[in-house]
């Protein structure tokens, strides 16, 4: 912070201009429509339209906050069901290995961190926080420590996927940056436990700790909704 | 590749629109101002949106050059380095593919959208090759610095496509910062929350490996 070339280029609009005509940037853009062709697997008709909808800033304000709701409350759901299977595996006793109950109980918490943002967010967006879900994670538990550590990395691949599925869909920067600081979590989460449980890189179909090679696939609500359905009760 | 070919004359009459990009991001702000300044990632988001720049070929061309670092990083790590563990050799493998596709991809979307991708400055890592635990850790930096930039620009991206495109991006550094830091024996998710930073502290973070 004392290095005052840095703190002039963050200070100084020309400064940060000169930077990118040192790296080589500085275009003006007027084309838009790019296709990421790497990225192009799972594009819905709703990428188009947030693409519009992010310049749009005045209209339909109260319809982009209850669709910001709707996103929070189904991450809020997510994270309801992570955080009480992490807790009912740490219960539970099934996990002795240290070292492993060290990372579980720390991803715990960071899934506890999240339900609390994503409920203070839900009320921020005038909304009532979606209720904690009634889970069934007895049977997997009881399976002992490799599956517990199979499905966490699962439900982690599961969740980072989830994320990404909805940034474009946020209408609110603000919660799209929750939601990205969130999203990269998640993944830290999902290639670890992946890591751990001896999957390598890839695996089968989205498993491994970098399941989808350089660009991670997005899944859609309808799609998380039902993997985890099994993990709830009602 | 020489700096004189970086600060091309005809770059110089370029506008770079950041006013326009400032005005936007005060009216999203205001837009949103139920939510703003209240939330619990608060202190990330704010400073996610004092990011400025000039559109989107410059948040891209940004994210380039860090790819740019982290590919060369990666390709002459793996021909010096001495020492590394099969698994880490097959560690160091997969990020600098992963790192060469982002680079493509990058460049591509740049081109694209009619801008003209960075040229891939010269780098110096130091002392970064010298023993493996310099190499990890250097890793380290530059995994966890690429996941707070992309978490840092991403909110200011104007196209959803490219807004996808580095949503995608920014996965895939954060799987591989926590694979790093697993390899150092270090908690792969230290926050719960993953830092977002400012164009400024990226700088700090990779400068000194940017020689020109």
């Amino acid at each position: 912070m004392t290095d005052t070339a840095l703190r002039e280029l963050a200070d100084d609009p020309s400064s940060r201009k000169r930077f990118f005509k040192m790296i080589g940037g500085a275009g003006a853009v007027s084309a838009f429509g790019v296709v990421l062709a790497a990225c192009g697997d799972d594009d819905k008709k709703d990428s188009g339209s947030s693409s519009s909808g992010s310049t749009d800033t005045g209209g339909d304000a109260k319809a982009d906050n209850a669709s910001d709701l709707k996103i929070v409350n189904y991450a809020l759901t997510l994270e309801y069901l992570e955080n009480e299977f992490y807790k009912q595996v740490l219960e539970s006793g099934m996990v002795k290995d240290a070292k492993v109950g060290e990372l579980a109980k720390s991803i715990q918490e960071n899934e506890q961190e999240h339900v609390d943002a994503l409920t203070a967010t839900a009320k921020k967006l005038g909304g009532t926080p979606a209720a904690k879900p009634k889970t069934k994670f007895e049977g997997v538990i009881s399976k002992g420590p490799k599956v517990i550590l199979e499905t966490a990395a699962d439900v982690e691949n599961l969740g980072a996927a989830a994320y990404l599925g909805q940034a474009g869909l946020i209408k609110s920067k603000e919660v799209l940056a929750a939601a990205l600081a969130i999203h990269t979590v998640e993944a830290r989460h999902a290639a670890a436990l992946n890591m751990l449980v001896g999957r390598g890189f890839q695996a089968n179909k989205g498993q491994g700790s970098v399941p989808d090679g350089a660009f991670a696939k997005p899944m859609d609500m309808d799609a998380v909704l039902k993997a985890v359905a099994p993990f709830i009760a009602s | 590749m020489t700096s004189s070919r970086l600060v091309a004359p005809e770059l110089a009459t370029i506008e770079v629109h950041g006013l326009t990009r400032e005005a936007f991001l005060l009216r999203a702000t205001l837009a949103a101002g139920a939510t703003y300044g209240a939330m619990s990632a608060t202190p990330y988001i704010t400073r996610a949106l004092a990011q400025e720049g000039g559109g989107d070929v410059d948040i891209l061309n940004f994210a380039l050059t860090l790819e740019l670092l982290e590919a060369d990083f990666y390709t002459n790590g793996l021909k010096q380095v001495k020492g590394l563990s099969g698994d880490e050799k097959k560690l160091a493998t997969e990020l600098r593919d992963n790192e060469n596709e982002h680079v493509d991809a990058l460049t591509a979307t740049i081109e694209k959208l009619g801008g003209k991708p960075a040229n891939k400055p010269t780098f110096d890592f130091g002392g970064a090759f010298a023993s493996r635990a310099a190499f990890l850790k250097t890793a380290n930096v530059l995994e966890d610095t690429g996941v707070s930039a992309y978490n840092g620009a991403a909110p200011a991206i104007e196209s959803g496509e490219v807004l996808g495109a580095a949503g995608s991006i920014v996965q895939i550094e954060a799987r591989h910062a926590a694979l790093v830091r697993l390899a150092r024996g270090k908690e792969p998710a230290p926050l719960a929350f993953d830092k977002t930073s400012e164009m400024a502290e990226v700088l700090k973070a990779v400068m000194p490996f940017i020689k020109a």
